[in-house]
């Protein structure tokens, strides 16, 4: 088992300044059980989940609450022990509203769990999967989407390559760190079964530079590891954990345009939905709780904790020590990608890695000058788009010209706002874009 | 009646919410920074015409630009110092002896008629310090080529005429290729005068020197990359190498021509021109030679009117920027390499 | 005579004569053979080119009565007068056009609907509601950021304080400000009707009262007032435009003050 850099590196992206010392040294810490959990029944991509349960019924941690509603879904279990009190619509971070199972914790530790697989290197790949995804498994990197689905690759695509996320490239966040740092151990066995159901032969664990201590800690848990496995360092670069640009860093192969990780015979897991892997395969447990990362300079102490799903944001807040200061933007996710929002009364979900509370200091503000054709924007794109040709289009309703120079293709990683000197809301109008050209295709299917 | 709003409403929008700190504001002074050896080097040679010209051109782009805001109902535009940059490039580019109304005239041209009008910083096509010198040679032309008396000129003619002493190197040479005469001989002697800017000329385009140690500032402070200077400059030291070696007696030495006229000054200061140039590094270096190989025909045409052609070569290129940008797109990431 | 004048005159008119013979050629043995009964269709529409019929313009709805025998009664704008003239023309049986215009069913507007955030972004209705869910309040209410205004082909909505409102006298009905608002508020009515309820939120009462100072509460006064012309739809009141509303009361005895009457059209 080697550590080697990575031997390309894709044209473009940004180095914001990352601030992730406000929390990278902070071990995982379990948060004090909320009173209330407002479990999302959507948490991740795809049909949401459909209720099994009523108002009024008692709940064991780990039980089915609502199952997989579709091929494209999850079931979600319940992450505590308590009462339903409610089945309603919940406000999410995206903005969009959601339905929501409440349940009333009442603390009691008891847990409802799935059957084991001790001996998973030995057991039948479906099976696998079938339990991997009736553990509500998805991918915990941000997307959501659901693991089952990716573990089962159609026949026509096999792969070859297992690449392990463990870059975390955005600013400020540091839960999937944590995790390389203290479970190391976990997520190599999550690897490990992940790499038997696809029988992938090379499995790689890309990292950035800026962790060493991570890379170390993941050298040690994989040094006996048998076959083509080895940790590949990667140059720290925004967005290093992006699926497409890390598979071109880490093997040279470019994904198709409109196509998958699959296509190039990869498979890309974030850490700790290698680590839920392992715990649903050797444990039982199924998908319930996940580190976040609460950090930012408006809050006390920024704090990695480990959360039941369905924990409102002020609960977290709460358990590191509240508010610093006034707060200007409240953000699920990082700064690049994550949403901004409204009110503390949301509640997380199996993606959402980090909630940063920040003063007005640290947040930018948009506005509406013209594009100045810097170029910025061009270069920094890991895509390679032209975001400013692009966003003056969408800005002019011209959506056909935007769709004809790739719009579709943009990732919203934020890169060219970022560098923009004209403060343009460059994601903002390709999501404005994006939107449109979806409801044209819904609209023509009818 | 209205409920209680909460006291502390977060902001909410589009991520990402984190931004480098590059603005316009500080791109326009970083400019404004960088020709100010220029313009200590325009004061050192040229004294007093230097100040009130480059005064006049700067206190008529800001006026004109607040006076077409206002008209046009739009927010004012004067604190991202755009304007401040075209009235120091358009003075620049003036001859010394230039009344001041019509450095005020072509001031107005510059922001109304080649910014304003089109929407302001960001919609114009054309480089709007450049379109104003076009519209003042256009309009003034006696005026536009007017130079002082120069000692200096004789060290370069052996024993010139007086009425050849207030010519620039490029318009004595052309008067030479015209009248069918050999060129004058320009000694290596003569590259301290060239590169310090002791010779005619535009006020701000003389001194080689003052103006690339502010294209190096640019470059440091990562305003304008290399493409498009490089490209310009090698394309004009090539084609009149070419020259040179085909025919010598009736062509200057290439690295006079890099060194004469508008050219350092053009090609750091306004070929680069974010608006008006084009956003791809591939494109940059089409359009840096495009420009190139314009500025030299327009030079060196025996039957052209013009001994100097960086603003039109430049000008010609914006009108080409659009479709340079087209051309010279980056390959989206995933799409198929062509073979 | 000076021999640049005389050769100009002679060059560019003999151009002129040239191009002029071969457009008359063209249009004799080029011109595509259109039925006539399209251009007198198009004279009898009223030309605004909204797109409101659900064709591009027109001409192209012209030839759509005409070859594809779509229905005389889509042009809005055109009315009942128009699609009667056009089904006379075609001898056709014409069927009535009722008047319509489009209407906000908000009326919380900054003075009394409140904000939960500040909005940072495009100036867009559904750029905004893709933030966030919008920054305002109740969930149903008007965003106020214009982009019904902006599409209106005959500038017949202003906002104002956050609110929009269409003018009744200018809508000509073509329903594209229906299409562009995100939270789908915008609804066609009668233009005959002056009585209207201006609310769309579902909320329960007291969830509307937080958030705005004049939402539905849906107290019920008016359901009892109106004589089956109001009827209740979960927790909003709604006109029912087929019954005429004769009692006006309602507008002074809706504690929220949300059922308005329209002023008359200047």
């Amino acid at each position: 088992m080697q550590t080697t850099p990575s031997p390309f590196t894709f044209c473009g992206g940004i180095h914001p300044s990352y601030n992730k010392e406000l929390s990278s040294g902070s071990p995982i810490r379990e948060l004090p059980l909320p009173a209330r959990l407002v479990v999302p029944l959507s948490q991740h991509l795809g049909a949401p989940a459909k209720p099994v349960v009523k108002v009024g019924d008692t709940v064991t941690a780990g039980q089915l609450i609502a199952e997989q509603n579709g091929f494209i879904s999850a079931p979600v279990h319940a992450p505590a022990c308590g009462k339903v009190s409610a089945i309603d619509e919940t406000l999410t971070a995206s903005g969009r509203p959601c339905a929501a199972i409440t349940i009333e914790t009442d603390g009691s530790q008891e847990w409802h769990l799935l059957p084991t697989f001790p001996d998973w290197q030995n057991a039948d790949r479906k099976e696998l999967i079938a339990h991997i995804g009736a553990a509500g498994i998805v991918g915990m990197g941000g997307a959501g989407f659901p693991t089952r689905v990716k573990l089962s690759p159609p026949a026509d695509k096999p792969i070859d390559t297992v690449i392990l996320n463990g870059a975390e490239c955005e600013p400020y966040l540091t839960s999937d760190h944590r995790m390389m740092l203290e479970f190391a151990h976990e997520i190599r066995t999550g690897a490990e079964i992940i790499r038997h159901i696809l029988g992938a032969k090379t499995m790689r664990i890309a990292i950035e530079d800026n962790k060493p201590d991570a890379i170390s800690a993941m050298e040690k848990a994989f040094a006996s590891i048998g076959g083509d496995v080895a940790v590949t360092v990667l140059h720290t670069s925004y967005p290093q954990g992006s699926e497409k640009q890390q598979i071109y860093s880490v093997t040279g192969r470019e994904v198709p345009r409109g196509g998958l990780p699959m296509d190039v015979g990869c498979v890309v897991e974030n850490v700790s939905t290698a680590f839920a892997v392992c715990d649903a395969v050797v444990h039982g447990r199924p998908l319930v709780r996940r580190v976040i990362a609460v950090t930012g300079d408006a809050i006390q102490q920024p704090s990695n904790l480990l959360a039941p799903c369905g924990t409102l944001y002020s609960d977290l807040v709460a358990a590191c020590g509240g508010l610093r200061g006034k707060v200007a933007k409240v953000i699920s996710g990082g700064p690049m990608m994550g949403f901004a929002v409204g009110s503390l009364a949301i509640p997380t979900g199996k993606t959402a890695s980090g909630l940063l509370l920040l003063s007005t200091g640290k947040v930018s503000c948009y506005t509406s000058q013209a594009c100045i054709s810097c170029g910025r924007c061009v270069d920094a794109c890991p895509m390679r788009l032209s975001p400013s040709e692009l966003s003056q289009c969408i800005e002019a309703d011209d959506i056909e010209s935007a769709s004809q120079i790739a719009l579709m293709d943009c990732i919203e990683c934020g890169s060219c706002a970022f560098v923009c000197p004209a403060r343009r809301p460059l994601v903002h109008h390709m999501r404005r874009g994006k939107a449109i050209v979806m409801a044209q295709r819904s609209a023509a299917k009818k | 009646m209205k409920p209680e709003s909460p006291s502390d409403l977060y902001i909410v929008s589009s991520s990402p919410h984190t931004h480098s700190g590059e603005s316009v504001e500080r791109i326009m002074l970083d400019v404004v920074i960088a020709l100010v050896p220029a313009f200590l080097a325009a004061c050192w040679f040229f004294r007093l015409d230097a100040l009130r010209l480059t005064v006049a051109c700067v206190v008529t782009c800001l006026l004109t630009e607040w006076l077409c805001r206002k008209a046009m109902k739009r927010a004012s535009s004067l604190s991202d110092l755009s304007a401040v940059v075209t009235g120091l490039l358009l003075a620049f580019n003036l001859p010394p002896a230039l009344p001041l109304w019509m450095a005020v005239a072509g001031s107005v041209f510059a922001i109304a008629i080649a910014k304003q009008v089109f929407g302001g910083l960001g919609y114009n096509p054309f480089n709007p310090a450049l379109a104003g010198r076009a519209f003042m040679l256009i309009s003034f032309t006696g005026a536009m080529t007017t130079w002082s008396q120069s000692a200096w000129m004789r060290k370069l003619a052996g024993t010139a005429t007086e009425a050849l002493t207030t010519a620039t190197p490029l318009g004595y040479a052309k008067e030479a290729l015209k009248a069918g005469q050999p060129m004058p001989v320009f000694e290596t002697g003569l590259i301290s005068d060239f590169f310090l800017g002791n010779m005619n000329g535009c006020i701000g385009e003389t001194s080689a020197l003052a103006l690339l140690i502010g294209a190096a500032y640019l470059l440091y402070r990562k305003v304008i990359s290399w493409h498009i200077p490089v490209a310009y400059l090698l394309s004009v030291a090539v084609y009149a190498a070419v020259l040179h070696i085909v025919s010598p007696a009736t062509s200057i030495p290439p690295l006079f021509h890099v060194l004469s006229g508008g050219l350092i000054l053009g090609a750091f200061f306004m070929a680069t021109d974010m608006v008006t140039s084009p956003v791809t590094k591939r494109g940059m270096l089409v359009f840096g030679v495009g420009c190139g190989v314009i500025t030299m025909l327009i030079r060196t045409v025996k039957t052209g009117a013009y001994p100097e052609g960086v603003s039109f070569a430049i000008l010609i290129m914006n009108a080409f920027t659009p479709l340079i940008n087209r051309a010279t797109r980056n390959r989206v990431f995933g799409s198929k390499k062509k073979a | 005579m000076d021999p640049i004048i005389l050769n100009s005159t002679l060059w560019i008119g003999g151009i002129g004569l040239v191009s002029a013979a071969a457009l008359a050629v063209a249009e004799k043995y080029l011109s595509v053979p259109q039925d006539p009964r399209i251009g007198k269709v198009s004279e009898l529409l009223p030309g605004a080119n909204c797109g409101g019929c659900g064709f591009a313009g027109c001409a192209d709805y012209a030839r759509a009565i005409v070859m594809d025998n779509a229905e005389c009664n889509l042009c809005a704008p055109g009315g009942s007068d128009c699609a009667n003239a056009i089904a006379a023309f075609l001898g056709r049986a014409s069927s009535a056009l009722e008047k319509r215009t489009a209407l906000v069913l908000c009326c919380g507007d900054d003075s009394e609907a409140a904000r939960r955030a500040a909005y940072n972004g495009i100036n867009d209705c559904a750029a905004a509601q893709a933030t966030a869910g919008g920054d305002k309040g109740c969930t149903y209410g008007c965003l106020g950021y214009g982009s019904c205004a902006r599409i209106c082909p005959v500038n017949a909505i202003a906002v104002v304080n956050g609110l929009a409102k269409v003018n009744k006298a200018k809508c000509i009905a073509c329903g594209k400000c229906l299409a562009a608002c995100p939270r789908k508020l915008i609804k066609f009515v009668p233009s005959a009707a002056g009585i209207h309820v201006l609310c769309n939120s579902k909320d329960k009462g007291p969830a509307v009262k937080k958030v705005c100072g004049t939402g539905c509460i849906a107290c019920r006064i008016c359901t009892k007032l109106a004589e089956g012309s109001i009827n209740m739809d979960g927790f909003l009141a709604v006109v029912d435009y087929a019954k005429p509303l004769t009692n006006e009361d309602v507008v002074a005895k809706c504690p929220a003050h949300c059922i308005r009457k329209d002023t008359p059209p200047a």
